[in-house]
């Protein structure tokens, strides 16, 4: 994306942003509450509406195209409650977004089985309410939704939010998985220590600016600068 | 005990009747978020269609059946494509504006051309009663009952067992994020419209053959029809049809134990539910 402003109002919430994700590369975006991180991944989505700056997809200008031909084109979306239907079971929840013909021929690695073969415990409970399910399971249902689109990059809202550190562990391998198989992801994250573990780079997001694009190794060596910065 | 139970027979009558007009509202209500306030003009437009289609074309009951709620959910649709879907973007009031404002002119436009008396049905099926051991009860009667309960099954069967039911019930769930998801629910408005539409013309039929025919008779019946959609909770189906016989019940059965609250019961039971479960019997509290 580059150039990319929003407006809530009269407010601006993203000034000017551009950044880019690579194929199988995992980008975190950080920054404090408010600084903008859910917008812009709504941005990429085409969710927002007010919206100026340029969005391209895979080469293709998507700035204007509907939130629903995005996803088709390859756009997966973790928002941040994670969007799961209470009033769907847990196989409706995953088979809702269609599976776009491309993916469908190429043999998505993330068929329905291999899915319930990966996650046992939605297989054990996919008859049940997609609110039944405990946060992390939540959570794993989220990913595991859209992977199953066959999405090349995935947009996702600070997925270990709340999480147990056993169910952090299983997102960072659900996340190294895809990118392993060409997926970028754009990540919202405020584990930063999570974050090293998964990304390649980090992107530093604040009052609406990208103020600093940080590597692993500068992200460790200045973890306890940056956490003050982010007021954790 | 026999007048007990003729009693409450009337009361899932007309149960099934706040039942299918009370569906329609909801799946309108959860696919595009407006409350359709000419939902009661449709049910009065269906009985005058019976009754036109049966006085100028000589086309009985069964055929009114058939065409007049496909005619009526087109028109719904036309209406959905032509003026609600332009309000969409904008505060819900418009739209409710826009559909009290539909009620109204359809409702002068019928008294205008017909006045404001009952017109007779002459197409009746099912004359006589039948004897149902402890009472009797008109045969017509007990056959709206059943087509009602037949039809909420079929709605019920239709949002949980088809592929269109699960994109209906998670675009009611989460409007945007199911776009997100690659559904384009653009294109599911106009038919849901349509459809809800449909069910409150078939609802009108079903009470040409019973029920005064005039034009307000929409209008009286649509307020305690939205108050039977709050009770089972906004936008909530099986609340609408649990909701909408239990009205009725009440309904009936309070006309025979305390007539003098027989009016007031469905507000009474309305304020009880929205003071202890304020989302409905079977609604979910609205997540921001």
């Amino acid at each position: 994306m580059r150039g990319v402003s929003a407006h809530y109002d009269e407010a601006r919430v993203l000034d000017e942003v551009s950044l880019r994700i690579g194929e199988g590369e995992v980008v975190t975006l950080v920054g404090r509450n408010g600084a903008g991180k859910t917008t812009l991944l709504r941005c990429v989505m085409g969710l927002h509406q007010r919206m100026t700056g340029e969005v391209t997809f895979a080469g293709r200008d998507i700035s204007t195209a509907a939130p629903h031909r995005r996803a088709r084109l390859g756009l997966g979306f973790v928002p941040d409650d994670r969007g799961i239907y209470a009033g769907l079971t847990v196989e409706e929840n995953l088979t809702l977004p269609p599976v776009p013909a491309a993916a469908r021929s190429s043999g998505s690695p993330w068929s329905l089985e291999r899915i319930y073969e990966s996650f046992p415990v939605l297989a054990q409970r996919r008859r049940t309410s997609g609110a039944r399910l405990s946060g992390g399971e939540q959570q794993m249902l989220a990913l595991a939704r859209v992977l199953r689109t066959g999405a090349r990059v995935l947009l996702c809202d600070e997925p270990t939010e709340g999480l147990a550190p056993i169910v952090v562990q299983r997102i960072g391998e659900i996340i190294r998985g895809a990118k392993e198989h060409g997926v970028g992801v754009l990540l919202v994250e405020q584990n930063v220590r999570f974050a090293t573990t998964v990304a390649d780079r980090h992107y530093l997001l604040a009052q609406g600016r990208i103020v600093r694009s940080l590597d692993n190794t500068e992200v460790r060596e200045r973890e306890h600068e940056l956490l003050q910065y982010l007021g954790l | 005990m026999t007048s007990f139970l003729q009693q409450a027979f009337n009361g899932l009558v007309s149960g099934g009747f706040y039942a299918l007009l009370a569906l329609g509202l909801a799946v309108i209500f959860g696919m595009l978020r407006v409350v359709n306030f000419a939902h009661g003009a449709l049910y009065m437009l269906g009985a005058f269609g019976a009754v036109v289609l049966s006085d100028s074309l000589g086309l009985g009951f069964w055929w009114a059946l058939l065409i007049v709620p496909l005619v009526l959910a087109a028109a719904g649709m036309l209406v959905e494509r032509l003026l609600v879907h332009r309000l969409a973007a904008l505060d819900p009031l418009y739209n409710f504006l826009l559909t009290f404002g539909i009620a109204l002119v359809c409702q002068d436009l019928m008294r205008m051309k017909y006045g404001s008396h009952s017109q007779p049905y002459a197409g009746a099926p099912f004359p006589g009663s039948l004897d149902l051991g402890l009472f009797t009860f008109p045969t017509y009667q007990v056959f709206v009952l059943c087509v009602a309960a037949v039809v909420c099954l079929a709605v019920w069967l239709l949002l949980t067992r088809t592929r269109i039911g699960t994109v209906v019930r998670a675009a009611t769930e989460r409007p945007e994020t199911t776009r997100a998801f690659g559904i384009d629910t653009g294109r599911w408005v106009t038919p849901v419209f349509g459809f809800g539409a449909g069910l409150a013309a078939l609802a009108g039929v079903l009470a040409a053959p019973m029920r005064a025919v005039n034009s307000s008779m929409g209008a009286d019946l649509i307020i305690i029809v939205f108050a039977v959609v709050v009770i089972g909770g906004l936008g909530s189906i099986p609340g609408a049809v649990t909701a909408g016989f239990l009205i009725g019940m009440l309904q009936a059965l309070g006309n025979l134990y305390v007539p003098v609250l027989s009016q007031t019961s469905v507000y009474l039971l309305m304020a009880v539910v929205l003071l202890v479960r304020p989302a409905g019997l079977f609604g979910k509290e609205e997540h921001a």
